[in-house]
C-alpha cells in the first residue's frame, strides 16, 4: 500500500497494533531529556520501584535555565539551580548520559541531538518539549510530550500513540533573495494560522525545501507546533546525508550503507494520499514579521499593522484589538516604523552556526543603533566554540552585541535574560505570547537576517533597507577575510 | 498502582462548580521538581478561609470529594491530580468532569466518576447535616452509598477495568514487555545508541567574553 513518508516511519516502530480502538504500543529510538519536564517523570520511576529500560538510548541536557553568564559561578536562582541539581542527580542514579553546563555538548536539546548525529532520517525522537519537531528535518518522526509520558517512555522505551493524520505543505518555486526559511515557516503559519495544523503531521516538500541546508529546515520544521501540528517532517536526501555523515554517533561502514540505503526509502509515495493539503509559492514570500502575540499573526515586513475594523471576522477582529493593544502598536502604522529596544538572536529555532553566520555577514565591520541592546546566544556549547573559531564572536562584539553562553535564554526568559515589562524585541525564537520573554515584554518574530538589519537600524528592517555591503571594521581598517574552514564541525 | 475496587472515607461536600485546576493548585507549585508532598498546595488559595469545608474538622480526614459540575477545567496540570491524592482523596465526584482531568486521574487511579446533579445535590445535603459522614464508592457494582442512599455512578469501562486492576499506562505496557523485548531484537545495527558516549575531541569551554552589564543588570530577577 502506498504510503506518506509519516507513516512509513510509524509502521516501522509498531510494537503492537491496538485492537479495539487501543492506541498502538510505538517503539521510540531516542529520548531526549532537560532540566524541567523531567523530574517528576524520575521522582515517578522512584515511587513505582523502576528503571529507565534504555539508558543507551536516552540523553539530557540543560538548557531552559541555565544563565548566559558567569557559567562558573553556581546558578543564583533557586528553583533554576535545583531542577538542575535534581537532572543531575537523576542522570547519575538512573545511568544516564547528561552534558552538564560547561561541557562541550551542552546546549538546547534541540541542537544537542543533531549536532552529534543522534538525529537522523527514520527514527522517533520524543523529549518533554513542544520544539522537538526540530529533529523531523531529518526525516524523523519527532513529537513533543508530557511528564507522564516521560515516564512512560524512560519505564518501556514506548510510548501508546494513535495515528496522527497527514498534511501536506508543498512550497514551490524559489525563494527570493533576503528570505530565509524562518520566513517560510512564518508565512505558512501565517495562511494556515495557529490550529491549522492540529492533530497532524505536516510534510514540507516542494523545490524551495529542498533547496534548504539542513539547519534551514531545522528552523522549519521547529516551528510546526506553532501552526498547532504534533510534528513537522521532510524527507531525507543527499543534503541530510552530508549532513550526517562523519557525526560522532552516525553509522559507519558497512552500518552506513545500510543506513542510507534504507534513508533512500524514507519519502512518500507519489501515489500516497494526505488527509490535507497546502500550497505555497516561494516567490510570495518576503521577509516576515510577527506584529501580535501568537505565531499567526505575521505579516511581511513592507506591510503595516492590521486594522481591526477592516478584520470581518468577530474572534479575528477581537484578538488582532488585544494583540495591538498588548504589543502596544498604532492599527495601520507601516511596520517598518516600529522602534525595538532589544535584539535577541538565538534559541532552537535560531541559534545556529549557519544563523550566526549569516548575522555576522551582515554586521560585520557596522556598528548596532545606540538604543539597541543585542544580545547574541549560540544554541549550544559547540555552536559558540566554532563561532569563535571563526571569528564570529569578534564581529559581534565590534557591532556591539552581547556574545553569550548557550541556552535556551530569552527564548523563554526562565534565566536572566529577560524583557522589561513594555520593552520590544525582535527574535529569532518561535513563541511571541504574552510575557513569553519576560513579563509585559513584546516580542516580533523574526528571520536572523531582520534581526541583524533591525539591530544596525533600530526599526524592524530587512537587508533591503541596509547600503550593502559593508567592507570594513568600525575604526576604519579593512577586514580580514574570515577563516572559511570548519575548525570544529557544529 | 494500588487496585481499586472498593473504598470507604468520609465524604466532603465541595458546593462549588467549574473549579479550574488553578484552584485545585496554583501555578506557583508547579516550579516544585517532586511528585509528591503536594497536599498543602490543594485548594491553596481556599484554605486560608477558616469556613472552608476542609478547615471544618469533621471533614478535613476526607477521601471522597463531592463537587458540582465541571471539575478540573483549565490547564492540563497533572499536579492537580498529585495535590489531591497527596491529599488523601481516591474519589472524586462530580457531574462533570474536564476531559484532560479525568484522563490524568484515571493514569494516576484517582477515581473520577460522574454521579448526576440531583444525586450530588442529595449527597452534599447528608453530608452538611451530619458531617463526618462516610461514602462508600463501588467499582464493581458502580455505586456511591452515603447513608441510606444508594446513587449510580459514570465511568468508562476501560478505565474502570484498568482501576480494579490496579494497572496505570506504565503498568499496562510492560504487560507486553515481551513484544517491546523482540521488538529490540529486530531493530538495524544502524540505529543510534547514546551510550557509549562519541563526542568530537574534546574541547575545554570557559565563559564567553565577559559583557559590559549595561542594560541586562537592571533585568536579573
Ligand atoms: S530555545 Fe525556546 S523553544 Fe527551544 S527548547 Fe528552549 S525554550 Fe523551548
Amino acid at each position: 500500500m502506498a504510503g506518506t513518508l509519516a507513516e512509513k516511519v510509524w509502521q516501522a516502530h509498531v510494537v503492537r497494533r491496538g485492537e479495539d480502538g487501543a492506541p498502538d504500543i510505538l517503539y521510540i529510538d531516542l529520548h531526549l531529556v532537560h532540566e524541567v519536564t523531567s523530574p517528576q517523570a524520575f521522582e515517578g520511576l522512584r515511587l513505582a520501584g523502576r528503571k529507565v529500560r534504555r539508558p543507551d538510548l536516552t540523553i539530557a541536557t540543560e538548557d531552559h535555565n541555565t544563565p548566559t553568564l558567569d557559567i562558573d559561578l553556581p546558578i543564583a536562582d533557586a528553583t533554576s539551580r535545583t531542577q538542575i541539581e535534581t537532572l543531575r542527580a537523576n542522570a547519575a542514579e538512573f545511568g544516564v548520559r547528561i552534558h552538564s553546563l560547561g561541557d562541550a555538548d551542552q546546549g538546547i536539546v534541540h541542537q544537542v541531538g543533531p549536532q552529534l548525529g543522534l538525529t537522523m532520517p527514520g527514527l522517533t525522537v520524543v523529549c518533554g518539549d513542544s520544539h522537538t519537531s526540530t529533529h523531523g528535518a531529518f526525516g524523523a518522526l519527532a513529537f513533543g510530550i508530557g511528564t507522564s509520558e516521560v515516564e512512560h517512555v524512560l519505564a518501556t522505551q514506548t510510548l501508546p500513540l494513535t495515528p496522527f493524520k497527514t498534511m501536506a505543505i508543498t512550497v514551490e518555486g524559489e525563494l527570493p533573495a533576503g528570505a530565509t526559511s524562518k520566513d517560510i515557516i512564518l508565512a505558512i503559519i501565517a495562511k494556515i494560522g495557529t490550529g491549522g495544523g492540529q492533530g497532524y503531521v505536516l510534510e514540507y516538500r516542494g523545490d524551495a525545501i529542498r533547496a534548504l541546508s539542513m539547519e534551514a529546515r531545522m528552523t522549519v520544521c521547529n516551528m510546526s507546533i506553532e501552526a498547532g501540528a504534533r510534528a513537522g517532517m521532510i524527507a531525507p536526501d543527499e543534503t541530510t546525508f552530508a549532513y550526517l555523515k562523519g557525526r560522532p554517533h552516525a553509522p559507519e561502514g558497512g552500518d552506513w550503507d545500510a543506513a542510507v540505503e534504507y534513508w533512500r526509502t524514507l519519502r512518500s509515495d507519489d501515489d500516497a494520499t494526505y488527509d490535507a493539503e497546502v500550497v505555497l509559492q516561494a516567490k510570495d514570500i518576503e521577509p516576515y514579521v510577527t506584529w501580535g502575540t501568537n505565531p499567526g499573526q505575521g505579516l511581511p515586513l513592507s506591510a503595516s499593522v492590521p486594522v481591526p475594523e477592516e478584520i470581518a471576522d468577530e474572534a479575528t477582529r477581537l484578538a488582532a484589538e488585544r494583540a495591538i493593544e498588548y504589543m502596544g502598536l498604532t492599527p495601520g502604522q507601516p511596520l517598518r516604523d516600529i522602534t525595538v529596544d532589544t535584539v535577541f538572536i538565538g534559541s532552537c529555532t535560531n541559534g545556529r552556526i549557519e544563523d550566526l553566520r549569516s548575522v555576522a555577514k551582515v554586521v560585520r565591520g557596522r556598528r548596532k543603533a545606540d538604543s539597541v541592546r543585542v544580545l547574541v546566544v549560540p544554541a549550544s556549547a559547540r555552536v559558540r566554540l566554532q563561532a569563535e573559531a571563526e571569528g564570529l564572536d569578534r564581529i559581534f562584539l565590534d557591532f556591539g552585541a552581547e556574545w553569550r553562553n548557550a541556552g535556551c535564554s530569552m527564548c523563554l526568559g526562565m534565566n536572566p535574560d529577560q524583557l522589561a515589562p513594555g520593552e520590544r524585541a525582535a527574535s529569532t525564537s518561535n513563541r511571541n505570547f504574552e510575557g513569553r520573554q519576560g513579563k509585559g515584554g513584546r516580542t516580533h518574530l523574526v528571520s536572523p537576517l531582520v534581526a541583524a538589519a533591525t539591530a544596525i537600524r533600530g526599526t524592524l528592517s530587512s537587508l533591503a533597507d541596509l547600503d550593502l555591503p559593508a567592507g570594513t571594521t568600525v575604526d576604519g581598517s579593512p577586514l580580514a577575510p574570515l577563516d572559511p574552514h570548519l575548525t570544529v564541525q557544529v | 498502582m494500588e487496585k481499586f475496587t472498593q473504598h470507604t472515607g468520609v465524604g466532603v461536600p465541595l458546593r462549588r462548580s467549574n473549579v479550574d485546576t488553578d484552584q485545585i493548585i496554583p501555578a506557583v507549585f508547579l516550579k516544585r521538581v517532586t511528585r509528591t508532598g503536594f497536599e498543602d498546595a490543594l485548594f491553596s488559595a481556599w484554605r486560608n478561609d477558616p469556613a472552608f469545608v476542609l478547615n471544618q474538622d469533621a471533614y478535613r480526614a476526607g477521601s471522597v470529594l463531592v463537587a458540582g459540575a465541571d471539575f478540573g477545567t483549565g490547564s492540563s496540570r497533572e499536579h492537580a491530580v498529585w495535590a489531591l491524592k497527596d491529599y488523601g482523596f481516591r474519589v472524586v465526584l462530580s457531574p462533570r468532569f474536564a476531559d484532560i482531568f479525568r484522563g490524568n486521574a484515571g493514569k494516576q487511579g484517582l477515581v473520577a466518576a460522574t454521579v448526576s446533579a440531583e444525586d450530588v445535590e442529595l449527597i452534599w445535603k447528608i453530608l452538611e447535616t451530619r458531617p463526618g459522614t462516610e461514602v462508600t464508592v463501588d467499582l464493581v457494582a458502580r455505586t456511591a452509598t452515603c447513608d441510606d442512599v444508594v446513587v449510580s455512578i459514570g465511568i468508562d469501562d476501560y478505565t474502570r477495568w484498568r482501576l480494579m486492576e490496579g494497572l496505570d499506562d506504565i503498568g499496562l505496557t510492560l504487560q507486553h514487555a515481551q513484544d517491546i523485548t523482540e521488538f529490540e531484537a529486530r531493530r538495524e545495527a544502524w540505529r543510534p545508541t547514546t551510550l557509549p558516549a562519541k563526542h568530537l575531541p574534546p574541547q575545554p569551554v570557559e565563559p564567553a567574553r565577559p559583557v559590559p552589564l549595561t542594560l541586562g543588570a537592571t533585568r536579573t530577577r
